[in-house]
């Protein structure tokens, strides 16, 4: 089942929120869909699960189109919306008892699937709570676990680990993951990280515009490149630093310490080690400041980047 | 639908809605009817049952709003519209799943109400000696009531989060209905457009149901009211397309 959107436009009176896009994702694919806050993407993904209507532009799912026969859509889509809304004074069973039967299913078919999800979700212990009793990380999983209930073919979520302390994170990372074998995955994040560790590809957008489609290994390769805190023992001469191969910059911080950015795909942590073997200079600090994936997306959505 | 039926139902059961609403209705309407003397059918001497049928209506301009005040404002604010709406149900499924739940509640509200048309058929002189066909309009007119009354606290809920705004413009509406037109008409200088304007009100044609004339005009009057009603509640929820 693939998505596929064109020429997608949403106007909210004066301001395009959504400007032209145009993508697709397909079967078995999982798309990591990033961008500064206000950027689209929740008006994206409201728009391809039928919530919004788009100003123009046309976006089908699983081949069919979301204006023309939205129910079909939204029984093949799996969603997770922003902020994770819940029927807090429902019961966790009860609530994805509910949600399965709005696609139907019923019996001993929702019993099982009910408790099979549950167990998936890691909601076993939390069953017979209430919704507003959990914590934020649960209430996320209820809604994960909601999202996944039908065994969707497109799964869409948008920041499913926002506002979710590290050790939640990971844990639904480790959800996602593991549901989204065989699913076309599209999800939003503002966590590079996040994006690293789910993802296959990666739609960069900002204001409305895509600024960036390619595969992970690409945009690394191409775009990304690291920045490294260096310190020595001994003053840093600069113009040494520059001459090692790799190194695209350096800044001094103190006349000890020095950032060194890297050409894009390139690691020269291996040639600063050697340098400084080699000088017999004391190598005391090297820590890396800025991950790849966080300067390539900087880069992409700074607002120097729209001239 | 039916989900969501059974969501707003269960709704009302955990949260006492239902309990609340029944036991004040009850309440209220028992004390009226059997013990305050003013409207006590045991001092007004004859064997009728208009307290039911002419207080119950005011009652219900209370109760129902509250009934139905949260259907979309709580939705809407909780943003759980948005999970209903990407679900594959239609709009029409879970405006009727939530107008079908208040209505019921309504109907299992007036239901034990059958036991004071037993008491007043037995206190007869002599017994039995009670205008059975009026009551069984009455009954019919106070359900649809409760109908119309239902559709407007369900469109009035439709267009805020707030369920207090919910709520007043709810019983505004209902009062404006029930009686305002009827009122408003004897403004009007005689013959021109009072009657029009009194039949655009629920009392005059709740007044010819209670006389047991099932006239198929009022009938379509309370069925055209309730579906006015929905499908602008339909419109508020498409709104946001627009």
């Amino acid at each position: 089942m693939s998505l596929q959107i064109q020429n997608l436009t949403k106007v909210y009176g004066q301001q395009k929120a959504v400007d032209s896009i145009s993508f697709s994702v397909e079967e078995g694919e999982i798309v990591g869909f990033l961008g500064p806050n206000g950027a689209g993407k929740s008006t994206t993904m409201k728009i391809t699960t039928g919530y919004l209507p788009p100003s123009s532009g046309k976006v089908s799912v699983g081949g069919f189109d979301v204006q023309e026969q939205p129910l079909r859509v939204k029984k093949i889509i799996g969603y997770l919306p922003e902020h994770n809304p819940l029927y807090l004074d429902m019961y966790v069973h009860e609530y994805l008892r509910f949600v399965g039967g709005l696609f139907g299913l019923g019996g001993g078919a929702l019993k099982s699937r009910v408790e099979e999800i549950i167990a998936l979700c890691g909601l076993t212990r939390e069953q017979n709570k209430k919704l507003e009793s959990l914590s934020k990380g649960y209430r996320q999983r209820a809604g994960l676990a909601q999202a996944l209930l039908h065994d969707p073919e497109v799964l869409i979520l948008d920041e499913p680990t926002s506002g979710l302390d590290p050790n939640q994170i990971i844990e639904v990372r480790k959800v996602i993951k593991e549901v989204s074998r065989n699913k076309t995955v599209l999800f939003s994040s503002h966590i590079m990280q996040e994006v690293q560790a789910l993802c296959d590809r990666v739609i960069v957008i900002n204001k409305g515009k895509i600024v960036a489609d390619d595969q992970l290994s690409n945009l690394l390769q191409n775009r990304g490149g690291i920045t490294l805190v260096v310190e020595f023992k001994e003053e840093v001469n600069i113009e040494e630093l520059n001459a090692i191969s790799g190194v695209a910059d350096v800044t001094a911080m103190t006349s000890f310490k020095c950032k060194v950015h890297s050409h894009p795909g390139m690691d020269v942590r291996g040639e600063l080690f050697k340098y400084a073997s080699a000088q017999n200079r004391s190598l005391i600090e090297l820590k890396v400041e800025e991950h790849s994936m966080e300067s390539i997306f900087k880069e992409l959505t700074s607002e120097d980047n729209e001239q | 639908m039916i989900q969501i039926f059974i969501k707003e139902f269960n709704g009302f059961l955990n949260s006492l809605i239902a309990y609340i609403v029944i036991g004040v209705f009850l309440t209220g309407i028992g004390m009226l009817m059997w013990v305050f003397p003013e409207t006590s059918v045991l001092d007004y001497g004859y064997a009728d049952m208009d307290t039911l049928f002419s207080l119950g209506p005011y009652v219900f301009i209370f109760l129902i709003p509250a009934i139905t005040m949260r259907s979309f404002a709580e939705e809407k604010k909780m943003g759980t519209m948005e999970l209903l709406l990407t679900k594959p149900l239609s709009e029409w499924d879970i405006i009727i799943g939530k107008f079908l739940a208040g209505f019921v509640l309504v109907i299992v509200a007036v239901a034990p109400t059958l036991i004071y048309y037993y008491s007043v058929y037995l206190l007869g002189e002599p017994a039995g000696n009670i205008d059975t066909p009026g009551v069984i309009g009455s009954y019919i007119g106070l359900i649809l009531l409760g109908g119309v009354f239902c559709s407007i606290g369900i469109f009035a809920s439709s267009f805020t989060p707030n369920q207090i705004v919910s709520f007043v413009a709810a019983a505004f509406l209902c009062l404006i209905f029930y009686s305002g037109f009827d009122l408003f008409s004897s403004l009007v200088a005689e013959g021109s457009w009072a009657l029009q304007i009194k039949q655009l009100g629920i009392l005059d044609h709740y007044d010819s149901m209670s006389r047991g004339l099932i006239d198929s005009r009022d009938l379509l009057y309370f069925f055209s009211v309730t579906g006015v009603m929905l499908l602008l509640t339909k419109t508020v929820l498409n709104s946001r397309q627009w």
